[in-house]
């Protein structure tokens, strides 16, 4: 593409949007009487909405009747798809390692983050700290999985052969034999769910941070003046006070989570008893082109993140009420 | 026109001025649409080429028509193909919009099915273009008439058949690979003193003979990412044609003889006999295991350093070897034909093309897939591809001049494309449903490599083919 057709693909985005407002001021405007706020109000409601409509709710219902129809979308096949998913056994493993993400994750980088924020708080290196936790995620998770593809990479301990691996460069200077780490069911999985946790224990630590540094001082000084200090002043006065935002950290990186795929996509493409719901989602939908066991899995994913989003939002608004 | 109420922060445009900023924005959109990547400088006037043009006069005058083509080809190896469109762009006017993805695969059943297809795609795998003909009818078009003769004249019945869907040509063949290679370094072997072996029973010694002298014969790898696993399919394929022969081989892809055959059992049994054999692999890259965590691309990179012999892969391996590299008959690396396991038997060739499937029957379209198909598109690409010394691309075009080929494997490869005393069989795993082709397949030989029972793996694989469940 060159730059001249960059150009106007860009002046082509703008003139769409300011036709779009100009239609949009144009039936404001026209808002006669009483109804007028209503009026106004409609119009610039129903882009969102239509868009809204077109984008999500389209989609996701087309994807609901797909999921009960057969690979070419042509005849109906009931619940097959759902019972193959939780039959079949190499997706069953893929619903194995989708729990196995989305407990261990969520709850270890959350720990992490908040353990750090708590041994940084108000020390004199706090900024670099934080800084240096919170680093890796500027990085993309396809970035983060390559860097981490060569932190586990093997070569076998043979003459002329260098380690390129930092953990087996490791192990081989304690004197070990090199791992083929990716390979090792289902402990492979494991070394996968390392990547996000790098990458969200920065999120969580920011977000804890803040929320320790909003406890009031006061009850921070009762209780040192009550004698509690240390450990017992992280689990009876800390963690109670920032629970609400320890809930909204734990559900935020448990979406991001069950979203998994890039990750998997890059480090092992879902081989090696490797494969999660997203993952296989993309894989039968469009490798395979079976279109009704990829919607039943996007529904299954649909379905698993729902209670987890509407937690969320009513443990954010709890946060905002407060 | 009502006042502006007050305390309003932002004046009310005047309804003229809405009306024409929706105007302008919407006649810029129309305007605005259309593709972009036009390919070469063609589009002129037919008239000003410096190029012969009397092949082309069959075409006709396409002055101002344009042919969008997708495909998975990206760069480096898009310029040859772009290079190669010039002759036919300046001597009609017709204009080539090329446009290259990664995601090809994936992308294209999304374009055909949400109705903005391109003009012409290049199909990898003759699977795929089967999906797409049977599940979307009318988008993919018959071959036109002139297609049909070029592949009738210039090709092998093997890829036409797999150019084929329920006996109607679809797609001609473009670029072809020869897979039953192996790779050695002709330099290492004439050191060490060894032969290249002529049959499997020699090359099985040959193996022993390295194993004694200290070495490790075999390397392999199989990592594609999520494609993973397809080059043991071909290992397995190329077996499978040099034990039990082609008629049993088609029986086998076309599953009318289960995946799990014995005789498939005893083939991928043959290949665990070298690839599973921890004295023969994996040289230079670790335990047997280690070939499923090896990319294909450094699968072979081990016979540069000597320590490795002989490595499994088609002819377009030779792009994954160095810049610099000696390519060559006693250069630092080159390839000889798998050798076949039954004496006297036929020699059969396992090969692999992508294929022109067009998605619309524009005179522009039908004459472009013309050119393409025939021996003076073949000529123009590997001409294009030899003068920026660039290797690995070849035609089972028979009208194809292995001259115009500036590397020694490439011309090796179409001098074996055109011989008449091979048999040629298409790769097995592009042929299958994609339901195996691409995905139970690799993932079942994936497995297998990293420890699976062959009867295990080959079972697995049975029961994933579509219907048999």
């Amino acid at each position: 593409m060159t730059l001249l057709d960059k150009l106007l693909q860009l002046l082509v985005a703008v003139a769409v949007f300011a036709a779009v407002m100009g239609v949009v001021l144009l039936v404001a405007d026209r808002a006669r009487g009483r109804r007028t706020d209503l009026v106004s109000g409609l119009a610039f409601v129903a882009p969102a909405v239509l868009l809204l409509v077109i984008g999500l709710l389209y989609p996701a219902s087309r994807t609901a009747a797909q999921s009960f129809l057969d690979a070419s979308s042509a005849n109906f096949v009931g619940l097959d798809n759902y019972i193959r998913i939780f039959t079949q056994p190499d997706l069953v493993i893929v619903l194995r390692n989708t729990l196995l993400w989305v407990v261990i994750a969520p709850i270890l980088s959350t720990a992490i983050g908040l353990v750090y924020a708590v041994l940084v708080d108000r020390t004199r290196f706090e900024a670099f700290a934080k800084a240096l936790i919170f680093l890796p995620m500027a990085i993309s998770l396809v970035g983060a999985s390559i860097i981490w593809k060569f932190v586990y990479a093997y070569r076998p301990n043979q003459q002329n052969i260098q380690q390129i691996g930092l953990v087996n460069q490791v192990l081989v200077w304690l004197g070990f034999e090199p791992v083929n780490f990716i390979l090792a069911e289902p402990w492979n999985n494991l070394l996968l769910i390392v990547v996000i946790i790098w990458i969200q224990a920065g999120f969580a630590m920011t977000l804890l941070s803040a929320a320790i540094k909003a406890i009031p001082s006061d009850i921070i000084e009762a209780a040192r003046l009550d004698g509690v200090g240390g450990v017992r002043l992280f689990f009876y006065i800390t963690l109670p006070s920032i629970r609400p935002a320890v809930v909204v950290v734990i559900t935020a990186i448990s979406i991001a989570v069950l979203k998994v795929f890039d990750i998997v996509r890059t480090m092992t493409g879902g081989q090696f008893g490797t494969s999660v719901v997203a993952n296989e989602f993309y894989l039968q939908s469009f490798r395979l082109s079976d279109l009704g066991m990829g919607s039943a899995l996007a529904m299954i994913l649909f379905v698993l993140v729902v209670p987890i989003v509407i937690y969320n939002v009513r443990q954010m608004r709890k946060v905002d009420a407060r | 026109m009502p006042a502006p109420k007050s305390g309003s922060i932002l004046r009310r445009p005047s309804r003229g001025t809405a009306l024409i900023s929706a105007a302008l924005g919407l006649s810029l959109v129309l305007a605005g649409c259309g593709g972009s990547n036009v390919a070469g400088g063609g589009g002129g006037n037919p008239a000003a080429s410096s190029q012969d043009c009397a092949p082309f006069a069959q075409y006709g005058d396409l002055s101002g028509t344009r042919v969008t083509i997708y495909t998975s080809i990206v760069s480096p190896e898009d310029q040859p193909h772009i290079d190669s469109y010039r002759p036919f762009e300046e001597c009609t006017g017709a204009q080539i919009v090329y446009e290259g993805s990664k995601e090809f695969e994936a992308q294209l059943p999304v374009r055909v099915q949400g109705g903005s297809p391109p003009d012409i795609a290049y199909v990898p795998q003759p699977g795929l273009l089967n999906t797409l003909v049977t599940q979307n009818p009318g988008a993919v078009k018959p071959a036109p008439q002139a297609v049909v003769a070029n592949v009738d004249q210039y090709y092998s019945e093997t890829f036409k058949a797999a150019g084929s869907v329920d006996g109607t040509l679809y797609g001609a063949p473009l670029g072809s690979n020869v897979k039953s290679y192996v790779w050695y370094s002709p330099q290492e072997f004439t050191e060490k003193g060894y032969a290249v072996p002529q049959t499997w029973d020699e090359m099985v010694t040959l193996s022993n003979r390295i194993v004694a002298d200290g070495g490790k014969p075999w390397c392999a790898g199989i990592g594609s990412g999520d494609a993973t696993g397809w080059p043991l399919t071909d290992w397995l394929e190329d077996v499978m044609l040099r034990e039990n022969g082609p008629e049993v081989y088609d029986q086998w892809v076309s599953h009318a003889i289960p995946f799990n055959d014995p005789r498939v059992v005893r083939a991928l049994d043959r290949v665990g006999s070298i690839l599973k054999n921890p004295d023969f692999v994996n040289g230079g890259l670790g335990d047997v295991a280690s070939i499923a965590t090896t990319t294909f691309q450094d699968g072979g990179l081990p016979i540069l350093d000597g320590t490795c012999y002989m490595h499994r892969q088609a002819n377009f391996y030779a792009a994954n070897f160095p810049e610099g590299t000696d390519i060559s008959e006693n250069g630092q690396a080159f390839a000889f034909e798998l050798p076949s396991i039954n004496q006297g038997g036929q020699q059969t060739i396992l090969v692999g093309s992508e294929f022109v499937a067009a998605f619309s029957d524009r005179p522009e379209v039908q004459a472009f897939q013309a050119y393409l198909s025939s021996p003076e598109w073949a000529n123009a690409k590997a001409r294009a591809g030899s003068d920026l010394g660039q290797s690995g691309w070849i035609s089972a075009n028979t009208g194809l001049d292995p001259n115009n080929l500036s590397n020694p494997i490439d011309r090796l490869s179409a001098e074996i494309l055109q011989d008449q005393n091979n048999t040629f069989r298409f790769d097995g795993s592009d042929l299958m449903p994609a339901a195996v082709g691409s995905a139970s397949f690799w993932r079942g030989m994936t497995d297998w490599i990293t420890g699976q029972s062959t009867t295990d793996s080959l079972n697995y694989i049975e029961q994933s083919w579509p219907g048999s469940s």
